[in-house]
């Protein structure tokens, strides 16, 4: 059994390394290509103006050296801050918005799937209505949450926070809920033969169950949230956060295209991280569980 | 007559189960069900494929409740009973939790009763002494074999020492040699306490070694055809397995289900 872990945890050490080849691989093919399709585009662009989808040139693609140079400048002339830096502290900002909407989102989404395992009214009332709530355009919604917090005690950050639940809920309700269900009849037999109750039950079978469905959901819902959040925050205009950066980068797109490249690879980076936070979260808690792990 | 007669563990007067009473697929699966189980008997149920088998443990669970007729389980309603946790259940697949180990599976009816970690933790180590499983407490289940699984579910349906022990071809998924194993040890582990053992099985050879009693069924609707006794006593062996009642009774069953029109 000794041999056997050991043996597992040396397969899993080998996957990681190999996902790290994989990524850094996948990097170096997409610049290549990045930097192939400038340099063709460019002869092309030259003999047959306005053929290209996207124009190869300086200012709309810039080259990946300036977009990787330009995390070490400094963020505007005249100050030492490096842009890395101070994209590092606005993803911090937004990293906070983005843990409390996934938070609200969690306990939101799993209050419901419970509801509406418990109620089969509940279930038939909530469902559509689930469903609709994703139709609804995030960027319409942001402003009227935004206002709410502003004259309210909320204030901007919970605003931004209850923006990004709005997305994170949604897999975790319907996840959660096929989770909930997934316990075998005999399972629930057996809770029924021990006399344990609708609660009970709940707690010692059907939400362990429920954990493989859900967190594949936390990863989704970890991710949407940062993408959540830099909605509210370009909606709300709040200071701090990537999403300004992006908005204040796009808005001086011309006099440094390189920077707001930057600003989208750390948007990008942002939900990597708590994408692999959540994924890290599954691995320890999951951990022996099951063969595969 | 006697003036006392004790209580049965089972009683079970005029039971018929429909399933779906009211639509297209109404199903009859139990009719004019009559069968009193003696406290410490073991009682084999036997029969082909649906013949409501899984159906009449069921109901002695209060799993599901009869169309007509009463379940006593201990003198009292099957429902009553299962609120007083009078019985421990076995199914085919052990059914252990994934997330939990070994011994906290066993310590799951445990810890629904409200007992201390202490009293769980001693009580699930006796368990797992008694299953012959001493060292597998920290394992989680898929570590462990189809045949000791099974062992740890039949831990979990004993560990509060229930009075009767309700069993739904708990072997059936076992190969032959492991089987007649757990067979000897399912009757070391029940005469220890004295538990009433009702098993519902496929096999006739294990109805036979395992039973006081054992129950042919009769399908559609599912009736009882014939009730064979096995005279071999409280002391079996596998020695037993060639003894000449054994062979006679094997016999007596395999009649009755023929009867019945099993192909076994
Ligand atoms: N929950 C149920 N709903 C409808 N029909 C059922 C249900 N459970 C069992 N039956 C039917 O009752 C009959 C007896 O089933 P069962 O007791 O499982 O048989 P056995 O265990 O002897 O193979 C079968 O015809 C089966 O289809
Ligand atoms: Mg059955």
């Amino acid at each position: 059994m000794v041999a056997a872990a050991a043996q597992r945890r040396e397969t899993a050490g080998r996957r990681r390394i190999q996902t790290g080849l994989a990524v850094a691989g996948a990097l170096v093919v997409f610049s290549t290509l990045w930097e192939v399709y400038k340099l063709l585009g460019g002869i092309i662009d030259d003999r047959w103006p306005d053929i290209l989808p996207v124009r190869p040139d300086n200012l709309t693609m810039p080259h990946v050296w300036e977009i990787a140079g330009s995390f070490i400048e400094p963020v505007q002339r005249g100050r030492s801050e490096i842009l890395a830096m101070s994209l590092l502290k606005a993803a911090g900002f937004t990293l906070i918005e983005a843990g409390l909407g996934f938070l609200i989102g969690t306990v939101v989404g799993l209050g419901l799937a419970v509801l509406m395992l418990r109620s089969f009214w509940l279930d038939r009332a909530l469902v559509p209505w689930i469903n609709i709530s994703q139709t609804v355009p995030l960027i319409a919604l942001a402003p009227i949450v935004v206002t709410w917090g502003r004259t309210t005690f909320l204030g901007d950050t919970v605003s931004v926070a209850l923006i990004a639940a709005y997305l994170t809920f949604f897999p975790v309700a319907v996840n959660g809920l096929a989770g909930l269900k997934s316990p075998a009849p005999e399972a629930l037999e057996l809770m029924r033969s021990y006399a344990a109750g609708w609660s009970k039950t709940l707690f010692a079978l059907r939400l362990p169950a429920a954990r493989p469905y859900l967190f594949p959901a936390f990863k989704l819902a970890a991710t949407l949230s940062v993408v959540g959040a830099i909605v509210g925050e370009i909606s709300a205009g709040i200071r701090g956060g990537l999403g300004r950066v992006i908005l204040d980068y796009a808005g001086r797109y011309t006099t440094g295209p390189e920077k707001l490249y930057a600003a989208v690879i750390a948007a990008a980076l942002l939900g990597l991280f708590v994408f692999g936070m959540a994924n890290l979260a599954e691995a320890r808690i999951l951990r022996g569980e099951n063969q595969e792990s | 007559m006697t003036m006392l007669t004790p209580v049965p563990a089972i009683s079970i007067q005029g039971v018929g189960k429909t399933f779906n009473p009211d639509s297209d697929e109404r199903v009859v699966a139990l009719e004019g069900i009559d069968l009193d189980v003696a406290a410490t008997e073991f009682v084999s149920l036997i029969g082909p494929s649906g013949c409501g088998k899984s159906t009449l443990l069921r109901l002695i669970a209060d799993l599901i409740t009869p169309t007509t007729g009463t379940v006593e389980v201990f003198g009292r309603s099957a429902h009553e009973a299962r609120l007083d946790r009078d019985y421990g259940m076995a199914f085919q697949s052990a059914g252990l939790f994934s997330w939990r180990k070994v011994a906290r599976n066993i310590e799951l009816p445990l810890e629904l009763m409200g007992w201390s970690k202490a009293d769980r933790e001693a009580r699930s180590a006796e368990m797992l002494e008694l299953v012959q499983l001493p060292e597998f407490g920290n394992h989680y289940p898929w570590q462990l074999s189809g045949g000791m699984q099974q062992r740890v579910a039949i831990a979990r349906a004993l560990s509060f020492k229930p009075r009767l022990l309700l069993m739904d071809e708990p072997f059936g998924a076992l190969d032959e040699m492991t089987r007649e194993h757990m067979q000897n040890e399912l009757l070391d582990l029940v005469a220890e306490v004295g538990t009433t053992v009702v098993f519902v099985t496929h096999s006739i050879s294990e109805a036979t070694f395992l039973s006081d009693r054992v129950v042919v069924l009769s399908p559609r609707p599912g009736r009882i055809h014939a009730i064979i006794d096995v005279p071999l006593g409280d002391r079996r062996t596998e020695d037993t397995r060639e003894d000449e009642t054994f062979f006679k009774s094997t016999t007596e069953v395999r009649e009755a289900l023929r009867q019945v029109g099993a192909s076994a």
